[in-house]
């Protein structure tokens, strides 16, 4: 994409009928880390490549709790994505306050995308640059939708946002048939190898990654570090080859280097905003 | 015009003409219970107008959404109001067209809030309601006041019926009560607002809610019996002056 006289202004429509402020904000999303987001009928998986800048700063949070049935993986502008997650934190408690009764996540998407588009018509505003999955339940059953900026929402059954996701979204494109019927530990399990994916090559371990659940009977929960590098293990133990067309060359000098146990984060940091 | 009070002084003066002070056009007791199906509701269609009986087809019960039921007693009007209110809010909820919608629960607590606001604005809808209704097999039944206490049960009953009605439910009420039974109960609580509420009116109507609906029966009325030997000569165990 290369700057032209249509780009200065959100409200400004381009001769072949594009804005593309709305478009850079696309861009801004595929520049952050990436999240990931699978379902099956009863459970939703949330999943994100968490890397921090340096070895001594803590890594950005971009999975949030919005309410026992919602959560939300972000990838972009992670500042706005915690606007976003507040926004829909008191949209839920306002409807739980009035109704007694959880906000069904189909239609907070909605509310959160009406004001993504807000944002694409007025002259004085600028596009959210953050992609949001949402998961959520509700009474028909477990959902898992994206939110971009452009005021779009989509709901999928597994998908995944952010650099390097295009690695994990083949990864769940050959996985997504089964899913609907997977058990939740499968779903997790799923879920990190995707993540995986995403790091392309990196070992996949527990410092680097986050994953939060949300089911039936479980409300929405960010599963902690220890248990997290268990599953990992387990699965890195039974059957490692089966899933990742892995590239073995860049995997096998890295692993090498890196031990499991070290807290340092190695070499290949992508471009986290 | 008079003068204009300053819009926020609570008591202020007694000719604020924007705050509910008497009620006016009253219905009396609204008693409802659990069955077996669903949610079983009886109300008479009389609205009094102080101590005159005056209006005879009030309908005090009505469908609100697929999945509930609101019976109401105290001023009509603040009921039509109230039937606004919750028709707009079921408007909304059907334009999301996305296969959620609100249940009995859900508009109870919404009546609540409303109640509860209102009243704290020293500007109360001068009713008690009462909710009932059936969604994804689940039976729910509540009521709330014009100041806001609100709670479910297994049968409810505003005004007079609390005091008429709910013993005899406490002694007969059991978990699922056939149809048939259930409105033999119901017409026995009714039958004792007819000899004892001085605002009953012999109409009445039944109303009942179950997964399928909400069926609202013709109105019609109870046999009264008054050759009671004690109607005969009420003061008898009790001379004197008043």
């Amino acid at each position: 994409m290369f700057r032209n006289q249509y780009d200065t202004d959100v409200t400004t429509w381009s001769p072949a009928g594009r804005l593309f402020q709305v478009e850079y904000a696309m861009e801004a999303v595929k520049q952050g880390s990436a999240a990931i987001g699978l379902r099956s009928k009863t459970h939703v998986v949330l999943g994100c490549v968490n890397k921090a800048n340096s070895e001594l700063s803590s890594h950005q949070k971009k999975i949030f709790k919005v309410d026992d049935h919602i959560g939300v993986a972000i990838a972009g502008l992670t500042a706005d994505g915690r606007v976003l997650s507040r926004y829909m934190r008191n949209e839920c408690i306002n409807y739980n306050f009035t109704y007694e009764s959880p906000l069904p996540v189909g239609r907070l998407v909605v509310q959160l995308a009406d004001k993504a588009q807000v944002c694409t018509q007025r002259s004085w505003k600028r596009p959210y640059g953050v992609g949001l999955l949402v998961a959520g339940l509700d009474e028909s059953g477990a959902h898992l939708y994206y939110n971009c900026p452009s005021g779009n929402y989509f709901e999928y059954q597994a998908f995944a946002i952010g650099s390097r996701s295009q690695a994990a979204k083949t990864y769940l494109e050959r996985r997504f048939e089964n899913l609907a019927d997977s058990s939740r530990d499968d779903l997790v399990k799923d879920a990190l190898m995707a993540i995986r994916e995403a790091l392309q090559g990196e070992t996949l371990k527990s410092s680097i990654c986050t994953v939060a659940v949300v089911g039936v009977g479980e409300p929405f929960h960010i599963l902690d570090q220890e248990t997290v590098q268990q599953m990992i293990n387990a699965f890195e133990i039974v059957g490692e080859q089966e899933g990742p067309a892995a590239e073995p060359d860049a995997a096998a000098g890295q692993e090498a280097a890196a031990e499991q146990g070290g807290s340092t984060d190695e070499g290949v940091a992508p471009m986290d905003i | 015009m008079a003068l204009k009070q300053p819009e926020n002084s609570l008591l202020g003066s007694e000719s604020d003409p924007h705050r509910t002070l008497y009620p006016y056009v009253t219905g009396t007791s609204v008693v409802a219970l659990k069955y077996k199906d669903g949610i079983l509701m009886a109300a008479d269609m009389g609205g009094s107008y102080g101590s005159t009986l005056r209006y005879k087809s009030v309908e005090r019960m009505k469908p609100i959404g697929k999945h509930s039921l609101l019976g109401a007693s105290g001023e009509i009007s603040d009921f039509q109001e109230i039937l606004r209110y919750l028709d707009e809010l079921i408007l909304y909820d059907n334009m999301w067209d996305d296969g959620n919608s609100l249940g009995p629960k859900e508009v109870h607590n919404y009546l609540t809030r409303v109640m509860y606001n209102r009243r704290n604005k020293f500007n109360p809808l001068w009713n008690s309601l009462v909710l009932g209704g059936v969604k994804n097999g689940n039976k729910y039944l509540g009521t709330v006041s014009m100041i806001g206490v609100n709670f479910e049960d297994n049968h409810v009953a505003t005004g007079f019926g609390n005091h008429l009605a709910r013993p005899i439910l406490r002694q007969e009420w059991h978990e699922n009560l056939s149809f048939e039974d259930g409105v033999k109960l119901l017409e026995k609580c009714m039958h004792v607002f007819l000899y004892r509420d001085r605002s009953a009116v012999n109409k009445l109507q039944i109303a009942k809610i179950t997964e399928e609906g909400v069926t609202i029966h013709q109105p019609y009325s109870l046999k009264t019996y008054w050759e009671f030997s004690a109607f005969k000569n009420p003061a008898q165990g009790a001379i004197g002056s008043w």
